[in-house]
């Protein structure tokens, strides 16, 4: 009795094996899967939508007993009451990044460590950067879909013209070669800006300019602005700069420049020799000027060893509280962060920065110059991101607050370091009151 | 012997009986008033209570809009009085509104309607245009103001520089922001201008008679006649002025994403550009309510608004004591 017990455990263990094995191998092939459709909300609209569409049904090819429904145009608040409502989708993809940290912290997306573990899947395809700022503390909540990265875009018409050859490498460099690229009209306004170095206009932030410094925001749980030199050292070379071109006189400019995401953007009409700026400008000013003779380089940097590395975001892809199918939505948001051919073609489509470091060794996306220097900026290992907080993006903002007074002579240049400690502790009030730390 | 009792009960019953169907009336009155303020009922329920019961309960509370409600007793109001060093200059922001914009605006707006009064000719074309911007889009409104005040491009700096003036920075300069939010409200009085022009062409003419056989100039006129018969409505003006300045959001939301010249993503961390300058409460309050989800916090300063225009709306109504007139009452 025990021994045909024992033989019939033992015939039913190598039937599930042999047939759960073949079933694994299959299962995309067979189609031995109940049909399921799932939802998938993400920020993308128009002809954006249309190639996240054409990756999505890459999947379903894949997958084939798993429709996806895509709905575009998906913004933090509208997830946000779509959960509240208890009616979310089954995934869903955000732009905005820096809400992940209330996002995980609420458990408004699920931990998708189970299933990392499940599917062994290896997180080092993706940087350093990239897994930082998909993860709030120790919870893993998200996955990347295609990256941002930020480089220097300099006009070489201009440059030909001030008898520059190359893009600047260092800090210093940048200061002298905007003085030297910069004109003036008859009565002294400004005509075409060597770099606008003011906070808060077209990609001018903190968190974007900081890594040129190598500047970092917190130390542990705490805001370290004041305690890291990186950052009084970069308002110290901007306040400099902005002086240069006399504050009032730069502001004036800067109003006069078009919107960023238009034709009329100031360094795609040549207003502004050297601009900061994103991977994706390589695709505005293929599709708006043509004829603009331009290169891309990495940031400057205040140290040698910094040169190469720049500051990395990137959209989001998480699982909802309440979805309906988090098994299926996950395979989605997995295959649609690591799958190459997937990341090959929204990479192409979308011209952003495809998120694992396989897909950027693929030729196809290594073609355009301009955009290459991108891609080495996001393989970087020195190249760095925001922290993943509870408050969202407040950090930058009070940051922000203190820079606007700063670049217009409104804080006195002693008082700069009292002023960045103030800035820490408006931050660590606001991460103690909401809760993140103690 | 027995015929006095039976009469007795028999009243007694009539009354008891008379007493029901009174009571009864006087229910079904109560359920016909109930009935027919029921929609109020509901909606004051519905709309006005249940948020404020709620806002003043979440006020207590750490709340992120996703996680439930946790209880932390007056924590919010102290991180706002003893932390938080934004809520002081939108607090001052929104002063600024009540002290210069609002009379600013009744001030305009009755000067205004006064000249409509007098004009002889093309007064339908004169009132129309002076009312049309009140149909403007505020957002479509702001955007234009904008425009016209850039300080590279816009037309008023470029006509400014004609004349050799150099023209201020407007929505760009921290001094000049909110006189510039200022000239856009002015622009925008055509409400209020229609209901001074109601009551100045109601000031009855016998008084302006009276006044001018004593001697009464155009100024005295003004002062002795039209401002005290006009005076209910420049206390309603006064009042709804104040109570928009502590709501004020979507003109300074706007000027200030679309002048500091960012993409609408980023231009929500700019809000109160430049340098907090427009930072008013109501704006402070979205932003920390739908932008970093600290809605508890958010919910206490809603509702230290909420007093603060009840108190602000009862000096206003207390003082209008001292200078508003009605008509056929006795002082």
């Amino acid at each position: 009795m025990r021994r045909s017990t024992l033989a019939l455990s033992l015939f039913s263990v190598l039937l599930l094996t042999t047939f759960g094995v073949l079933g694994q191998g299959s299962e995309a092939a067979t189609g031995a899967h109940k049909p399921v459709t799932i939802t998938f909300w993400n920020g993308f609209t128009a002809r954006e939508l249309g190639i996240i569409s054409k990756a999505v049904a890459g999947f379903h090819k894949q997958y084939p007993w798993i429709t996806v429904k895509t709905t575009g145009a998906l913004t933090a608040d509208k997830l946000t009451a779509a959960i509240r409502g208890g009616s979310p989708p089954d995934a869903a993809s955000l732009f905005e990044t820096d809400t992940l940290g209330a996002f995980c912290s609420s458990g408004a997306f699920q931990d998708l460590t189970s299933y990392i573990k499940r599917d062994h899947m290896n997180l080092n395809v993706f940087p350093k950067t990239i897994q930082n700022y998909t993860a709030y503390q120790d919870k893993r909540c998200a996955l990347p879909l295609l990256a941002d990265t930020y480089g220097l875009y300099y006009n070489k018409t201009l440059f030909a013209k001030a008898g520059l050859k190359g893009p600047p490498k260092t800090v210093d460099q940048l200061a002298a070669y905007a003085k030297k690229l910069t004109q003036r009209n008859k009565d002294g306004s400004l005509k075409v800006v060597g770099f606008n170095p003011l906070d808060g206009w077209y990609e001018n932030a903190p968190a974007h300019t900081g890594p040129m410094w190598g500047a970092k925001w917190m130390n542990g749980n705490t805001s370290n602005i004041a305690g890291d030199p990186g950052w009084a050292a970069w308002l110290r070379w901007q306040k400099k700069l902005v002086d240069w071109y006399g504050h009032d006189r730069l502001v004036k400019w800067q109003a006069g420049t078009g919107d960023e995401f238009s034709a009329s953007n100031a360094f795609e009409a040549g207003k502004v020799a050297m601009n900061l700026d994103g991977e994706y400008r390589v695709a505005f000013v293929d599709a708006e000027h043509p004829e603009l003779k331009y290169g891309t380089a990495p940031l400057p940097t205040s140290k040698p060893s910094l040169y190469g590395s720049g500051f990395v975001i990137g959209t989001i892809m998480a699982i909802p509280k309440g979805s309906h199918d988090p098994d299926e939505a996950w395979l989605l948001e997995k295959y649609l962060a690591t799958n190459t051919k997937a990341l090959t073609g929204l990479s192409l489509g979308l011209k952003n920065v495809p998120s694992t470091l396989p897909s950027l060794r693929v030729p196809a996306v290594r073609k355009d110059p301009h955009f290459r220097v991108f891609l080495d900026i996001f393989g970087n290992p020195k190249s760095s991101t925001q922290p993943v907080l509870k408050i969202g993006s407040q950090n930058q903002t009070l940051f922000a607050n203190f820079v606007q007074k700063w670049q217009a002579g409104h804080v006195k240049p002693q008082d700069l370091h009292a002023g960045l400690q103030n800035v820490d502790k408006q931050i660590n009030d606001a991460l103690k009151q909401s809760g993140q730390v103690p | 012997m027995t015929s006095a009792p039976v009469a007795g009960a028999f009243a007694a019953t009539a009354v008891r009986s008379r007493r029901r169907a009174k009571r009864k009336a006087a229910w079904r009155r109560r359920g016909l008033v109930l009935g027919l303020m029921s929609p109020w009922i509901v909606g004051f329920t519905v709309f006005f209570l249940y948020p404020l019961v709620t806002s003043a309960y979440l006020s207590l509370t750490h709340y992120d809009l996703l996680s439930p409600p946790r209880w932390v007793g007056l924590a919010n109001y102290r991180f706002m009085f003893e932390n938080d060093q934004l809520v002081w200059p939108a607090i001052k922001n929104t002063l600024w509104l009540m002290v210069v914009y609002v009379p600013a605006q009744v001030l305009f707006a009755f000067g205004i309607a006064l000249m409509l009064t007098r004009a002889r000719r093309g007064v339908g074309f004169f009132r129309t245009v002076f009312y049309l911007p009140a149909l403007v889009p505020t957002v479509a409104g702001t955007l234009g103001f904008v425009y016209l005040l850039n300080p590279a491009t816009g037309p008023v700096d470029i006509a400014l520089g004609h004349l050799g003036i150099s023209g201020p920075l407007w929505f760009h300069s921290p001094r000049w922001s909110k006189p510039s939010l200022t000239l856009l409200g002015l622009w925008g009085i055509g409400n209020m201008m229609i209901i001074f022009l109601a009551a100045l062409i109601d000031v009855p003419k016998h008084l302006y008679e009276s006044a001018s056989l004593d001697g009464a100039g155009p100024f005295q006129r003004l002062r002795w006649v039209t401002v005290p018969s006009i005076s209910p409505v420049i206390l309603f003006a006064l009042v709804i002025g104040v109570i928009d300045s502590l709501q004020y959001f979507t003109q300074a939301y706007v000027a200030a994403s679309i002048a500091v010249g960012q993409s609408a993503s980023q231009s929500a961390e700019n809000l109160g550009y430049p340098e907090n300058s427009t930072l008013f409460y109501p704006v402070l309050l979205y932003q920390q309510g739908f932008r970093y989800f600290n809605m508890g916090y958010a919910s206490a300063m809603a509702m230290v608004l909420l007093v603060v225009a009840l108190v602000v709306t009862l000096l206003i109504l207390r003082s209008s004591r001292l200078w508003v007139f009605y008509q056929g009452a006795r002082r």
